[in-house]
């Protein structure tokens, strides 16, 4: 990797003013950093250590929610008892992803910040690649596209969205929490991210030197939880296709529900139809179909990925059957 | 049965020992090569080419020359004399036959182009990084579809025939006529490649990741043109190799050629990018298969027409019709092959090469074609069974297949299958359809030649020597066992020296040979140990044993003893040794090639076994994955069944990557192996490993030698992928005959639960 300078600040407004400057990057479990700046996709001149910044904290809100640091570390947050018990569909997807070795160095802030495993991107001998260098084109369109994003792409990038526990928290409607150079503010997780576009290499709304400081997550509509990950291999593999559900079922029918799918989108991809078409209706196979449907209905496949379209059905309708049963 | 001698051990050999190396592993002290540290050490970082096919027009090495710690850029131009291997004659086999940086010319993607050495691997990486090369492309060629005709240059080889395929297929009543496929596949060893190259002009002492430290002795002997007693090289410990590290890779040729040049010890690593590129690969191969049966499923023709990948400058034929020949009895019978090139690395042998790409597509048109029968796949099996190798007359040595069959079907509870595609549900889970599958399995057995030392110390060890290595099979385990089983001295007073060209000259570990090589080696040298001891015994002027005739004299239990009594009565050996002031009793033995025994030349020797694989499909969310596998194996005596048990474990894990994951990418638009990590190309995890049980047919094999060992690194392989994709097609309906088997193709099944 290149040479870059190296602070360790004591504090977050240190460490937001310390990040201000072009090419700087804040460096927190470095699970995803590191190896782009081995493979000289990531070239920052300096970077910001944020790991000894009190925000490794889980704590419990008034209005019942949960405030999550954004340096509480994945396995952490996976094993907290709340989190266990009243956000299980963020446990099973923490647990579902990377392994146990990266789970205790990866980050929550980090993990919201985690960047595609389009192998286009990640080798810069590998062609051209909008996210990587804008403007140069994108390689995965009519290259090697069996995992690849169905939905939110554009002509200029298919990549997908790599993360379990962003989808988990799209369905848990997180707030994510931010300080900068001109302040701090929040942004619902559905905010939080960016449609490729033109403009690929923009993911999310974050302006520079701005730095997340938690997450909260409030109270779950239910404790009816499911977070189901379908990959080739039973473990250490990305979402071929995944979901979270949160459904609050009454009388055998669905009161409410949240459903966001990983593996398909170029971001967490939250559902909002196929919820519209289950609220109030039944949790039955046949409503179950039909929302799988509706949230598949925008999907455009590639030459190699159009079966992740009946994946991604089939993945949320099974998660629906789990969770409401 | 052959009639020949076999011996009976004592109960130590066919014990459950576990490997004498394991504690020097799990505790981090065992010494792989690229543990290895010198002062003055500097380190290698390689360039590799970013197109498929070209020139080079240009490199620009200024920038990187300027970087600090940088010693030294080596190009084409500068690499100093580096050969090429003279045609036959020598006992040496490469790899790439190209010497590193020979010309401008690139053939493949990640072919080297250069290499840094600069005083630390960061300043070495981000130099390596700085340098340009500018390349004249040209076209390549990439595709999988392997139908290239045959030339002039690429012959159609026909390798075995009998009576008429071609006309007993087309009569035939029941028959198939299906093309199989295997893609590239990369070894993936966990510990990559290195050499660690120290330069003593006029000596080079090479630490190596090496399956063979004689071979590799030799080969670079020859490439750094100088006398082989100037190259020593050592492996003591290996990360495994899968066939990877049989032969040197240039990376070798580079680390010695800097180290001469700077005469400053010189480390180069491959990182994991470059072990799927310039470190060899198994091809990918494309199978014709057109087999034909009567109606009551006794085999009418075979006819199996191959074709493998190879690169430009080698050709590498990956032989899958190993067993075509002979697993099974049929009259007709014709076997052809050819190689096509491609723009990639040069191919090299994995784990069971040709075998088991080949018994995939033999496998899975017997599957097949019991299935148009409407025959149990066992039964059908059964019914061409042979005790006769067909292809030259010969009966087998020892060939077990019914029996690993009938065991097989027992154990796993094969009676209990229901043949309707898709009737099987796992109990307890609706959701779930299982799918049961089987196939036999073939490697090929034999041994080379070999010498050893084994030496009992006055203090009462065994030293026991070999210019073998252990690939983390356990070979240090078996050397001590035999010993051990000769003398009686206990295993942890036996000490095994192999990993190193200096010592007496040992296989390669590679075919499943090494074990079946070493052990007459090991035992006539510590018989020849043992009449020193005894003379010692007979001649030194205290010995009790003074004035007796050796031949009067025994030893056992670690004591020279009269004969006719029981070996409590007797001497402990060292001390015998140290009335007589002798350090130690020294014994040579070696092997000679098997086929150089006139005996051994009358059989057919093979190991076979039976593979019995259930799969679990989940068609609503289409979930595939191993469930339970059973593998029966017939290898001959097992020395240590703990290690044994290793090795077909591994293997099986192995053949559910083969079967369901793995397939390295080299991608139509440039050429490049693009999923080269862990990450994308997928190798099972732990929780994709089943349960897996492990039976022997244990039936020693006197032609092996007296042990009557076979060997078992490749056999477990052979066999798991088209039972895989057997029961893949009873659960789902679905015929996979390109791997690996992909959910896609799974998720057009109409079977439901």
């Amino acid at each position: 990797m290149n040479q870059f300078n190296y602070l360790h600040p004591a504090s977050t407004d240190q460490a937001v003013s310390s990040a201000s400057s072009d090419g700087s990057k804040f460096i927190a479990g470095g699970t995803t950093l590191v190896d782009l700046m081995k493979l000289y996709v990531e070239n920052p001149s300096t970077l910001v250590d944020v790991n000894d910044l009190p925000l490794a904290q889980v704590e419990s809100l008034p209005n019942g929610g949960l405030r999550v640091g954004a340096m509480v570390r994945n396995s952490d947050l996976a094993f907290h008892p709340t989190v266990k018990e009243k956000y299980a569909v963020l446990s099973e997807a923490l647990l579902s992803g990377a392994s146990p070795q990266l789970r205790n160095m990866a980050t929550t802030g980090g993990n919201l910040l985690q960047r595609t495993r389009c192998p286009y991107f990640r080798d810069v001998t590998a062609g051209p690649c909008n996210k990587r260098n804008p403007g140069t084109g994108c390689s995965a369109i009519d290259g090697f596209n069996r995992t690849m994003a169905i939905l939110g792409t554009s002509d200029h990038c298919i990549a997908t969205h790599p993360s379990d526990m962003d989808v988990a928290m799209t369905a848990l409607e997180a707030l994510i929490f931010i300080e900068g150079p001109k302040g701090k503010r929040s942004v619902p997780i559905n905010d939080f991210y960016k449609l490729p576009g033109d403009t690929p290499h923009i993911e999310n709304v974050l302006e520079p030197g701005e730095l997340i400081t938690h997450v909260e997550i409030p109270p779950a509509i239910s404790t009816k939880q499911h977070y189901l990950k379908l990959r080739d291999r039973a473990s250490y593999e990305f979402a071929l296709a995944s979901a979270a559900v949160v459904a609050r079922v009454e009388g055998g029918h669905i009161h409410s529900v949240r459903i966001a799918m990983g593996g398909v989108g170029t971001r967490p991809w939250r559902a909002h139809e196929a919820e519209a078409v289950l609220t109030g209706k039944p949790a039955t196979p046949a409503h179950f179909q039909a929302a799988a449907e509706a949230a598949l209905r925008g999907a455009k496949p590639h030459t190699e990925n159009a079966f992740k379209v009946e994946l991604a059905k089939r993945c949320v309708i099974r998660a629906l059957k789990v969770a409401t049963a | 049965m052959p009639d020949a001698a076999l011996y009976t051990p004592t109960a130590i050999i066919g014990s459950e020992l576990p490997r004498i190396d394991g504690p020097l592993k799990t505790s981090g002290t065992a010494m792989y090569a690229a543990d290895y540290h010198f002062p003055h050490l500097v380190h290698g970082v390689p360039v590799t080419s970013t197109v498929a096919a070209g020139k080079i027009r240009s490199i620009d090495t200024s920038a990187a020359e300027k970087m600090p710690g940088v010693l030294l850029v080596i190009t084409h131009d500068n690499v100093g004399p580096l050969f090429r291997m003279a045609p036959g004659g020598h006992d040496g086999r490469t790899s790439e036959s190209r010497p590193p940086l020979e010309d401008d010319i690139v053939r493949y993607w990640g072919q080297y182009v250069a290499m840094v050495v600069a005083e630390t691997i960061e300043q070495a990486q981000i130099a390596a990084h700085a340098i340009k090369v500018d390349y004249d492309p040209s076209s390549f060629n990439v595709s999988k579809v392997l139908d290239d005709s045959p030339t002039e240059e690429l012959p159609l080889h026909t390798e075995s025939k009998r009576g008429d395929a071609i006309s007993a297929f087309a009569s035939a009543p029941v028959k198939i006529d299906q093309t199989y496929v295997t893609p590239a596949e990369t070894h993936n060893p966990m510990e990559m490649h290195a050499t660690v190259a120290v330069w003593n002009n006029p000596k080079f002492t090479l630490y190596e990741t090496t399956q063979g430290v004689m071979n590799h002795q030799h080969v670079m002997a020859e490439t750094l043109g100088v006398p082989r007693e100037n190259i020593q090289v050592i492996t003591r410990f290996l990360g495994s190799g899968f066939g990877g590290k049989l032969f040197p890779w240039p990376h070798s040729a580079l680390a010695a050629a800097a180290a001469r040049q700077l005469n400053r010890p010189v480390k180069v690593s491959t990182n994991r990018q470059m072990m799927f590129q310039n470190v060899g690969h198994r091809p990918r191969t494309q199978q014709h298969m057109q087999f034909s049966a009567t109606p009551d499923g006794k085999l009418v023709s075979l006819r199996h027409d191959y074709r493998n990948h190879t690169n430009l400058g080698d050709d590498i034929h990956e032989n899958c019709g190993e067993a075509t020949p002979f697993i099974y009895s049929v009259p007709n019978l014709l076997l052809t092959s050819a190689l096509v090139r491609r723009n990639v690395g040069t191919p090299t042998p994995m784990r069971g090469p040709g075998a088991v790409p080949g018994l995939f597509a033999v496998e899975s048109a017997m599957d097949e074609l019991a299935i148009a029968l409407k025959m149990d796949p066992v039964e059908f099996r059964l019914k061409n069974d042979t005790l006769t190798d067909e292809s030259n007359g010969k009966p087998f040595s020892s060939r077990h297949l019914k029996e690993c069959l009938q065991l097989g079907s027992e154990k796993f509870g094969w009676s209990k299958r229901n043949p309707k595609v898709g009737s099987m549900c796992k109990p307890g889970d609706p959701d779930v359809i299982l799918g049961w599958g089987v196939a036999a399995a073939s490697w090929g057995a034999g041994h080379g030649p070999c010498q050893a030392s084994v030496a009992l110390l006055n203090d009462g060890t065994a030293r026991v020597s070999c210019g073998t290595q252990d690939v983390g099979t356990g070979t240090y385990t078996i050397f001590a066992q035999i010993v051990s089983d000769r003398t009686g001295i206990p295993i942890d007073k036996v000490r095994v020296v192999i990993g190193d060209s200096a010592l007496p000259p040992g296989p390669t570990s590679g075919g499943s040979t090494c074990t079946a090589t070493v052990l007459p080696a090991i035992a006539e040298a510590t018989d020849n140990a043992i009449k020193v001891a005894l003379a010692t015994a007979a001649t030194a002027k205290d010995s009790p044993f003074h004035g007796k005739k050796p031949d009067g004299l025994a030893f056992h239990e670690a004591r020279v003893h009269l004969e006719d009594r029981p070996a409590s009565t007797g001497t402990p050996y060292q001390q015998l040794l140290k009335m007589a002031n002798i350090d130690a009793a020294n014994g040579e033995g070696s092997t000679s090639a098997l086929n150089s025994n006139p005996e051994a030349r009358k059989y057919s020797t093979h190991s076979f076994g039976a593979q019995f694989i259930e799969v679990e499909w989940d068609p609503g969310i289409a979930r595939l994955r191993v469930s339970r596998v059973v593998s029966v194996i017939d290898g001959g005596r097992m020395i240590n069944k703990k290690t044994a048990e290793n090795q077909i474990l591994g293997a099986v894990v192995m053949g559910i990557g083969m079967g369901m994951l793995e397939e390295t990418i080299y991608t139509p638009k440039t050429g490049q192996p693009l999923n080269s990590n862990y990450a994308d190309y997928m190798v099972p995890t732990h929780a994709d490993s089943p349960s897996i049980e492990v039976h022997f047919i244990e039936y020693p094999d006197p032609i092996l030698g007296e042990y009557g060992a076979r060997g078992i690194g490749e056999i477990g392989l052979a066999g798991v992928a088209p039972a895989i994709t057997a029961a893949v097609y009873h659960a789902t309906g679905v015929r996979v005959r390109e791997l690996p088997v992909r959910i896609e193709r799974l998720m057009q099944s109409t079977v439901q639960v």
